[in-house]
């Protein structure tokens, strides 16, 4: 190939990258601030991200109109579903969703959201669960867990985010895998859970990695299995339920949506957006330090792990009597 | 005022049995449940969802019947005042300022907050504080100028824009 | 010794220019977020944490973004106290109780020295708490991790108890006022059940609940305000105040009368602030009724007494400074700012924990050392700002008047970003008016709807844990006591009235 060709080749190939470029964006780009609405209270976990991801975004500088953060923490997420639907300008709303994406359309089905209906942005992460027990407790193993607290009934007591939400759902397929008969007290947040642990105020809990890490690292508290398919890169000794033969895992979607009725253009302008956003160093390094999962995911292979999720938490939720 | 001590005595009993009702209801996904099944304590967990809200109403219930036994024996000072509840210029200030407030509130859902904030200073400033058309203005323009500049573009809090927001669109373009 | 000298180090690296240049911007800032009725340190925090990335990526460290946003979180605690003060309308809930006799203080014409009290009692408050934080932060970590669900509803009995005293003479008024703060509290979701609750008419804005500057901006912005123009038709401004340079002095010289106050606040204050879930709030009112109860002239508190300013201006800053104790060192955040604060420290890649202390010195101590920078410029900025709030009093009412009312507006949307809020505001602020003129108290209603959410759901936690069992909260060892002492003091009053009732009864 000669010297001219090549150039001539990458002419093109310019002249087509930026043709291409200038398509989309100009096909759709915000003209006003875009309403970032996030699934739960400050301080949370998708509030930490939604404002990582607000960050990253303005320090890339990757948007001509910054986002701007509103937290709708009411009803389990309902709020914040309900504002995006009714969303005035669907073009300048997104969302940042966790599994109360999946469960408060079932468990409240007086809101008739359908959340298929959302634009599929980009599943930036899917989040992990461990169960955690306090040092003092003795207890190293899983097997050695299920011993004590079948002994202990149900005045062994498991901490956890929410009522019918990821921890509770993890505590009562525990309780029907294994025969046990744990008690479930519901809290505010994650961060309040790990504490209760490591203060000796319950026995256990099902806490993200990001929630527990601190007294990780302090040793008050002590991993016992992951429910993920392969180990914690973070936690190489501690087996998987899987490991340990039960066929279980169960993740935390951190996804960002759109409202629905999001127009073609600004779906694929928001998906390039959160596209660079997850390959950026910053994001690429907190995923890597909250022991986060999951690759990027959009569009059509986005829509049909919601399905996926939608049935499996209509399964989950009915076996536990949460719904009908 | 005795007859006003009454009356909301009366407003705030029929609110708190309302709340009491409301307090009983059964969770979405589970018609089934009966009403007030939740308002007891649950044997081995302590207060169901109802509890706090339905006794809590209860014991302001109460109080209403108190307030009205005390308003029977004029022991309470409203009760047994003879002033009225509001005088006539008393009416007039809710009327003119209350009004004005609800208006500003209206208004704001279809001109947003850039619309009503000049519309209410000027109503407020120049017609019930007679103030110089020249003060009133200088308000009524300073007062949105800063509270755009300070909440959507300092604070990035974006004030609805209402029906005026295609206006704000180049405004966006030069600040943001 | 060690811990001295890491603190000068400490010291020595925020005084660095650019760390000096952040904290003074950011406690200007936050100054002025604090003093806007509705915004309040976590609007603040949460608002400019992107921009501490700008900050980092010229930095490097964790250091100076964390320390610019702690400055913004104590020029905000000093700005809290002043719309309490000369507004009246509490913007934060940390600043409720400073309005019981801040905002008579400044009808009275001593808005003045309302305000230097504020200034310096915070002062004094947020000094005394540094002092036992550098001191003690690992053990008192450890306090705060021995304090469970039935220890934090005991702490918040007692600081129902201090309620009793707020109220007005008629009694069924006060309970009633209690209650329906308490009720509305319980609005929106349910976590413990996980269902929605009072949720009137299938209204979405209740699902989060009725949050308190509803009800705080209603009742004292709108339901004051039009008490005011009802009750004061022929003064022109709001109050007559002298704002002169002397007067200030003169201010300054007034504060040795709130020694007291101060001193309970600040240590009160911290006590509170340290344990989880509790916070600022229950801080400022635990420390109001306890200056309030030991008080030789009980009867001047609510009336412009200068120590009813001073005792909760004190203990919410050295609440402030408390709370980010359990933050840093068990990585729970203790109030709203904390936590974005928490995710700030996350997201800068640090790991808050119990080894934070020793993983992380060379962040832990600059920043402690720059609490006491940022204290020390915060009371100087606050002081000399004093005469330009002070001049926004003598304002005529007919303007200040209409420029609360937007404030009002446009600081309830701010805070929470939903026009079914502001809506809601305005409603409770016409029946706050209404009740406020038939002698119904309104302050029992407005801190009620800040503790409820924290009792209610602490309470049922307990009793799940003890199967249903009552006694929990008298059988642990440090629940038993509390509650004990609470109970006490919430019938000792009311055992006291029915005997005075008695006795004037026999007489008549």
């Amino acid at each position: 190939m000669t010297f001219a060709k090549q150039i001539f080749i990458g002419l093109v190939g310019v002249t087509m990258m930026t043709g291409m470029l200038s398509s989309t964006v100009a096909a759709f780009e915000p003209n006003k601030p875009v309403e970032f609405i996030i699934m739960a209270g400050k301080g949370g976990g998708a509030d930490k991200m939604a404002r990582l991801l607000q960050a990253i975004v303005e320090k890339e500088k990757l948007s001509s109109r910054p986002l701007f953060p509103t937290n709708k923490s009411g009803g389990s997420g309902a709020e914040a579903l309900i504002a995006a639907k009714n969303a005035n300008d669907p073009d300048h709303t997104i969302m940042v969703t966790l599994n109360s994406f999946f469960t408060t359309p079932l468990r409240q089905p007086g809101l008739r959201i359908d959340n298929t209906e959302f634009a599929p942005i980009g599943r930036m992460a899917e989040d992990s669960f461990l169960l955690w027990v306090n040092k003092d407790s003795g207890i190293t193993t899983f097997e050695q867990y299920l011993q004590v607290a079948k002994a202990d009934g149900s005045k062994w007591v498991m901490g956890g985010t929410g009522r019918a939400g990821e921890d509770n759902i993890i505590t009562n397929y525990l309780n029907n895998e294994f025969g046990l008969t744990m008690k479930y007290i519901p809290y505010q947040g994650g961060g309040e859970v790990a504490k209760q642990v490591a203060g000796n105020q319950l026995n256990s809990s099902v806490n993200n990695p990001s929630e527990a890490l601190g007294f990780y690292e302090s040793g008050d508290l002590v991993p016992l299995v992951a429910f993920t398919d392969e180990r914690l890169p973070l936690f190489p000794d501690v087996p998987t339920l899987k490991e340990l033969g039960s066929d279980f895992s169960y993740f935390m979607q951190r996804a960002v949506v759109g409202a629905p009725g999001m127009s073609e253009d600004a779906l694929a302008y928001y998906t390039d957006l959160f596209t660079k956003v997850y390959a950026s160093a910053d994001w690429q390094d907190y995923k890597t330090k909250q022991s986060l999962m999951g690759e990027f995911m959009s569009g059509d292979q986005l829509r049909a792990y919601w399905d996926q999720q939608n049935s499996r938490h209509t399964v989950i939720l009915k076996a536990s009597g949460d719904i009908k | 005022m005795r007859k006003a001590e009454i009356v909301t005595a009366i407003i705030l009993g029929i609110l708190s049995l309302c709340i009491m009702w409301k307090s009983g209801e059964a969770p979405a996904w589970d018609p089934t449940v009966a009403r007030f099944d939740n308002i007891g304590l649950i044997d081995g967990e302590g207060p169901g969802s109802g509890f706090w809200p339905f006794w809590l109403s209860f014991i302001m219930f109460i109080c209403c019947i108190w307030i009205g036994i005390n308003w029977y024996r004029r022991t309470s000072p409203p009760s047994q005042s003879d002033a009225p509840f509001l005088d006539s210029s008393g009416k007039h200030m809710l009327l003119f300022v209350g009004g004005g407030l609800i208006g500003f509130l209206l208004v704001i859902y279809v001109l947003g907050f850039y619309g009503a904030i000049p519309l209410f200073l000027i109503y407020y400033m120049r017609f019930l504080g007679n103030h110089t058309w020249k003060l009133t203005g200088m308000i009524s323009v300073g007062m949105p100028v800063f509270c755009f500049f300070f909440f959507d573009i300092a604070m990035r809090i974006v004030l609805p824009k209402g029906y005026l927001e295609p206006l704000f669109i180049p405004l966006y373009e030069i600040f943001l | 010794m060690d811990v001295l000298i890491s603190l000068l180090d400490g010291i020595m690296v925020a005084l660095e220019p650019i760390n000096l240049g952040l904290a003074i911007l950011g406690v200007v800032v936050g100054l002025f977020v604090g003093a806007m009725p509705g915004l309040g340190s976590v609007n603040g925090v949460a608002i400019l944490l992107p921009f501490t990335f700008v900050i980092q990526s010229f930095t490097g460290g964790a250091t100076s973004p964390m320390i610019f946003l702690a400055a913004i979180y104590y020029g905000a605690m000093y700005g809290g106290a002043i719309s309490s003060i000369t507004l009246g309308i509490p913007g934060a809930s940390t600043a409720v109780s400073t309005t019981f006799d801040g905002r008579p203080m400044a009808l009275a014409g001593k808005a003045h020295i309302a305000l230097v009290a504020a200034a310096l009692a915070s002062f004094i408050g947020g000094t005394i708490s540094n002092i036992m934080f550098t001191g003690f932060a690992p053990l008192l970590a450890s306090v705060a991790l021995s304090f469970g669900d039935p220890e934090v509803f005991a702490l918040m009995l007692m600081a129902f108890a201090t309620f009793i005293g707020l109220g007005g003479d008629d009694i069924p008024k006060t309970i009633f006022s209690i209650c329906i703060g308490l009720v509305l509290a319980t609005v929106g979701f349910d976590i413990v059940s996980g269902e929605p609750r009072l949720i009137f008419f299938d209204i979405t804005g209740f699902t989060h609940g009725i949050r308190f500057l509803v009800l705080a901006i209603g009742v004292y912005g709108i339901g004051e305000m039009l008490w005011t123009i009802n009750t004061n038709r022929h003064g022109s401004s709001m109050t007559q105040v002298d704002v002169s340079a002397r007067s200030i002095i003169e201010a300054i010289k007034e504060f040795r009368h709130a020694k007291r106050g101060t001193l309970i606040g600040s240590f009160l204050g911290f006590f509170v602030g340290i344990l989880p879930a509790a916070g600022a709030t229950p801080g400022a009112l635990m420390a109001y009724g306890v200056a309030k109860l030991t008080s030789k002239d009980q009867a001047s508190f609510g009336k412009g007494n200068i120590n009813g300013i001073a005792a909760p201006e004190a203990a919410n800053n050295s609440a402030s400074t408390g709370a980010m104790l359990p933050m840093m060192t068990l990585g729970i955040p203790g109030s709203p700012t904390t936590a974005v604060l928490l995710a700030g420290m996350v997201i800068w890649g640090l790991q808050p924990g119990p080894l934070l202390f020793t993983n992380q010195p060379d962040f832990v101590w600059p920043l402690i050392g720059s609490f006491y920078i940022s204290n020390v410029i915060a009371v100087l900025v606050n002081l000399a700002f004093i005469p330009v709030f002070l001049w926004m009093l003598r304002m005529p009412f007919t303007i200040l008047a209409p420029m609360i009312f937007v404030l009002s507006l446009v600081g309830t949307f701010a805070a929470y970003l939903d026009m079914f809020d502001v809506s809601l505001m305005v409603l409770v602020g016409f029946a706050a008016f209404f009740l406020r003129i038939l002698d119904y108290p309104v302050a029992p209603a407005v801190l009620a709807i800040v503790l409820g959410p924290i009792a209610e759901p602490k309470l049922r936690q307990s009793l799940l844990f003890s199967d249903g069992d009552f006694t929990i909260f008298l059988t642990r060892p440090i629940a038993g006591p509390i509650t004990v002492v609470a109970l006490i003091l919430i019938f000792l009053p009311l055992i006291k009235f029915i005997k005075n009732k008695m006795t004037t009864k026999k007489e008549t």
